[in-house]
């Protein structure tokens, strides 16, 4: 087997089973009774812990590529971020049933009202349309270019959701800083290597107009 | 459906919970003597626990509703001193030591003194209360709670006539209660009612719950109970009740004074400004029900409110 292969048959279905790991753990749970007394409250949350670590681990396939040189990681990319969108649709679904029992006018008046409502409403509907775009014909048909800014929304999403988290807690924000810390290192890390080759450049700019300078001073006169 | 209905399975099946009892009563047993500090309980050792509550004669602050099992109202809990999830209290209490405990009563009172808990107690005939428990995030609970009106315990500490609200304190141990090394919240607990509601015949201090000893989850060994106002309110592990002239600090209000107020009674037209206070989620219950004004004590609570505007008092 290739390389590419080997990926495609092997590690693939791997990776695809184990993120499944956290709704299988979480309907075992259920249908064991092993959850808390209020189990649709854990299901609310775990399955938006899971969506905003799955928007975690997307954002950290790049900066993990480019450290370790493994450009392979990327192939694995498109499947964690459909999975991030995947236990959003779980915890999105989980609301309107579980919370709300399809009551559309009490969801929308929630989406209006309650800020931490409409910031998690923004950070699932950014994540649609990149959904509906991650497949290969489409990403052809928008074209890498167009397709790269637009799924740059990801990070939209990601702090939309943070905030989401940061908003619901109570008191002890330990748990949602705690994610913010991880994204800003993540999206720290996009710009710094976005801006170091444009420093760099401006540095070697300015030494070559600074080694310009000195050697006109240096030029005798005639 | 993926969540199995309470009816399918009665947790009593899953868990056999005498032996759950034994073994706890046990251990307590065993450290109380060990330590030498074998205080006598204020349980007579006949009342056994069971998961489910026996249907019987209802007193008339009784709700007839369905009694939540025994293992929700002692899983489920909010009590941040041991952890801020629900599981925490109950994971974390065990090294929590509720004996001996003394209660202090100072302030504007004609006797201030601190009483051991037994001795504080003593005078008062135990009662049990079924009582809805509503948490201001939007579930609820139905406890059978045991202990004494507060009103009765008042009535005989002789409060002066500046006496114009009751303030307490819940005891301050973060060698016991890990929440409390974190600074989250405003240690200690401190809670506060206005001396018509502390006389309330509903105003209730509980040392117990399923007619047994009151676990450390729940707020051992005596606790607060005003079924009218956020589960909050109720505050738990009190060492220190002050009778104040004037309104007295609350732990959540110094946390977060627009979304918890000194009153914080249930009400159904008022909403935290961050969810909905309209419906609540019965445990055990699929679907989530109307909350009800006052949580359904309007008839014993709302004259003391009468003319007050409930969205400013809130």
């Amino acid at each position: 087997m290739t390389r590419s292969q080997l990926i495609k048959w092997v590690y693939k279905p791997i990776v695809f089973i184990v993120c499944l790991g956290p709704l299988a753990w979480l309907s075992w749970n259920a249908l064991n009774d092993n959850l808390s007394a209020n189990p649709i409250d854990d299901i609310t949350k775990e399955t938006g812990i899971w969506t905003l670590r799955f928007l975690m681990i997307t954002l950290t396939v790049t900066p993990l590529r480019k450290i370790s040189g493994w450009s392979q990681l990327s192939r694995f990319r498109r499947m964690v971020g459909l999975y991030a969108f995947f236990y959003g649709c779980l915890h999105f679904t989980t609301y309107i049933y579980l919370d709300k029992f399809f009551d559309l006018d009490e969801i929308l008046k929630d989406i209006a009202k309650r800020p931490f409502i409409t910031i998690g409403f923004a950070a699932f509907s950014i994540m649609v349309p990149l959904a509906i775009t991650s497949t290969d014909r489409i990403t052809k048909w928008v074209g890498g270019k167009r397709w790269q800014i637009l799924h740059r929304l990801v990070y939209v999403s990601a702090i939309c959701g943070v905030i989401h988290y940061l908003w619901l807690v109570k008191a002890d924000t330990r748990r949602p800083l705690t994610y913010g810390a991880i994204l800003a290192v993540l999206l720290g890390y996009r710009l710094w290597d976005y801006l170091r080759p444009r420093i760099a450049r401006a540095r070697a700019f300015s030494r070559e107009t600074s080694i310009l300078d000195s050697s006109q001073k240096d030029m005798p006169t005639v | 459906m993926l969540i199995k209905r309470k009816e399918d399975i009665a947790s009593s099946e899953i868990t056999p919970e005498s032996l759950y009892f034994n073994r706890r009563e046990f251990i307590r047993a065993a450290s109380a003597f060990g330590v030498g500090l074998a205080a006598r309980s204020i349980f007579p050792e006949s009342l056994m626990a069971q998961d489910k509550w026996p249907k019987g004669k209802k007193g008339p602050y009784d709700t007839d509703e369905e009694v939540n099992s025994y293992k929700d109202i002692t899983t489920y809990n909010n009590f941040y001193e041991f952890g801020t999830d629900k599981s925490d209290p109950s994971q974390n209490s065990g090294r929590f030591k509720p004996k001996p405990w003394t209660v202090k009563v100072e302030g504007e009172v004609k006797k201030p003194a601190t009483y051991n808990l037994e001795d504080f107690i003593k005078p008062y005939k135990l009662e049990d209360r079924i009582y809805r428990m509503r948490c201001v995030e939007g579930w609820s609970l139905v406890i059978p709670w045991r202990g004494i009106p507060l009103a009765d315990v008042i009535k005989k500490l002789e409060p002066t006539s500046k006496a114009k609200y009751v303030a307490f304190e819940t005891i301050f141990r973060p060698d016991e209660m890990e929440g409390q090394r974190r600074p989250y919240l405003n240690w200690p607990y401190v809670e506060g009612l206005r001396m018509d509601e502390a006389m309330n015949p509903l105003t209730f201090l509980a040392v117990g719950l399923y007619g047994k000893e009151l676990p450390n989850q729940n707020g051992a060994p005596i606790r607060l109970v005003t079924p009218w106002k956020y589960g909050f309110k109720g505050i738990k592990s009190i060492v220190k009740i002050r009778f104040v002239e004037k309104e007295p600090p609350t732990t959540w209000n110094i946390s977060a004074p627009n979304e918890y107020g000194f009153y914080s009674n249930v009400n159904p037209d008022v909403d935290h400004p961050r969810w909905s206070q309209k419906t609540e989620r019965r445990i055990g219950e699929f679907l989530k029900r109307k909350t009800l004004m006052f949580n359904g004590y309007a008839e014993q609570v709302a004259s003391m409110y009468a003319g007050m505007d409930l969205k400013k008092n809130y």
